[in-house]
């Protein structure tokens, strides 16, 4: 397929994965921020390929993984009423809350469909007039333009029977967070691509400027990541900290100007908390007062339920970079994608699937 | 979560800005996709597609950047 299968190719992925050995010569740590590009690593072997003075951690932007306990047990609380349909990305379904996930909660009756789009969960809500039709709308900046545009469109069409729950997270406070840390182990990060077509560049200058650390705007094709590498490497090997873009095919500084304006129509920023994290201030998007019609969690009037993640469970130090998922003690014992005990094991972008599914010999 | 797919415009069928949608092809799999993100994207344009809808609309020229970096980097190498 045009715009993958030449990123792929073997022979310029051993040339560049043999110019980026050939140009380290310390021990450097990076960090990619994006599940999507974890899976790409350890399903395309490029860790494999790294000089042994590089090291990867796996970053926090699986949006699955982060989504508080909390709401997922609300989730199935909505679900289970009569009169709710909830619609979700189908990563959800099997992540645990504190006693049950979707996918439990539909076999006890709860009426829960997986969506490819919000737009579906928009047309179920105009197609089923007597239901109230819910979004489980999770997902980084990448998505909350969709989720925002199903919104604005049930507004200007007057349709009533549809919510959102909402768990929208951004990316530039989480990365502020692991940079804070008093165990900081990272040297440089691979942002998300992404996120980046969405929101742009400049949102990382701050953050480059002021921890002193690369980072490089990159894709998630093979031959991407080993550039996005390569870039930071060269950075940190020359001294410099400035924001880089790789992923320029998609990615333009300014980010996508329309989708900004209709995440700033219907959005605004709010302290959010996230799974095996904790609260991180500003760092998710709540529904504007104009939109709070909309807000399941006022139209349901949901309680906090105030649980907590499975203490076994160590997602948030694998989250933050700071445990690789095989040596979690509980990793592919105790622990597996039909019986996990934390999110990451379920997302097909959380590190602890990833592992599991490509690194289990 | 933020996977997003390269896909080629193949038609438009609403012009409409707010629901602005469009048959989009990936690599012979064809789906509807909803454009109103990226009003500037015509028919034969790439476009990467979340979640339904085209994110950003992709750039050719740019595209090749990656290799001309790869042919760069070794270029440097060879005079040092
Ligand atoms: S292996 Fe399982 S228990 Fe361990 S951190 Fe990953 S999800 Fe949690």
């Amino acid at each position: 397929m045009r715009f993958v299968d030449e990123y792929r190719h073997e022979h310029s992925v051993v040339r560049l994965a043999e110019a980026l050995r050939r140009s380290v010569t310390r021990d450097w740590t990076v960090m990619e921020v994006c599940g999507g590009q974890t899976h790409a690593i350890v399903r395309f072997g490029i860790d494999a390929l790294l000089p042994e003075r590089l090291q990867l951690l796996h970053g926090p932007g699986c949006p699955v993984c982060v989504t508080p306990v909390e709401l997922i047990d609300k989730a199935i609380a909505l679900a289970m009423r009569p009169e709710v349909v909830l619609c979700s990305f189908g990563d959800m379904l099997r992540v645990p809350g504190s006693r049950d996930s979707l996918m439990t909660a539909r076999a006890r009756g709860a009426d829960v469909r997986i969506v490819y789009s919000p737009l579906d969960a928009l047309r179920l809500a105009t197609e089923l007039p007597g239901r109230e039709v819910v979004f489980f709308a999770v997902g980084f900046e990448t998505t909350a333009p969709t989720t925002a545009m199903a919104v604005y469109q049930a507004r200007q069409r007057g349709v009533h029977n549809f919510s959102l729950l909402v768990s929208h997270v951004l990316v530039p406070p989480a990365l502020e967070a692991i940079l804070s840390s008093p165990e900081r182990r990272v040297d440089g990060f691979l942002a998300a691509g992404h996120v980046c077509t969405i929101m742009g560049t400049a949102q990382y200058e701050p953050i480059a400027r002021q921890h002193r650390v690369p980072i490089v705007v990159t894709g998630f094709e093979p031959l991407d990541i080993l550039q996005g590498l390569y870039m930071v490497v060269r950075q940190l090997e020359e001294g410099r900290a400035e924001v880089e873009n790789q992923y320029s095919r998609a990615v333009v500084p300014g980010g996508n100007r329309r989708a900004q304006e209709i995440i700033e129509e219907v959005f605004c920023v709010v302290p959010r908390s996230w799974r095996g994290i904790g609260s991180l201030p500003q760092s998710g998007l709540g529904l504007r007062p104009d939109y709070a019609a909309f807000d399941a969690e006022r139209r349901f009037a949901l309680e906090a339920s105030g649980v907590q993640e499975d203490k076994e469970c160590q997602s948030g130090l694998v989250l933050m970079g700071r445990l690789r998922p095989v040596d979690c003690p509980a990793f592919g014992t105790r622990c597996t994608p039909e019986h996990p005990l934390g999110a990451t094991m379920v997302s097909s972008e959380g590190a602890c699937a990833a592992y599991y599914r490509y690194r289990r010999a | 979560m933020c996977l997003a797919v390269p896909g080629q415009i193949l038609s438009i069928s609403d012009e409409s800005p707010l629901t602005r949608r469009g048959r989009v092809s990936f690599g012979g799999t064809v789906r509807e996709v909803c454009l109103a993100l990226v009003p500037e994207a015509v028919v034969g344009d790439h476009v990467l597609v979340h979640v339904g809808f085209a994110i950003s609309k992709l750039n050719e020229d740019e595209a090749q950047r990656v290799f001309s970096y790869l042919r760069q980097i070794e270029d440097q190498e060879a005079r040092r």
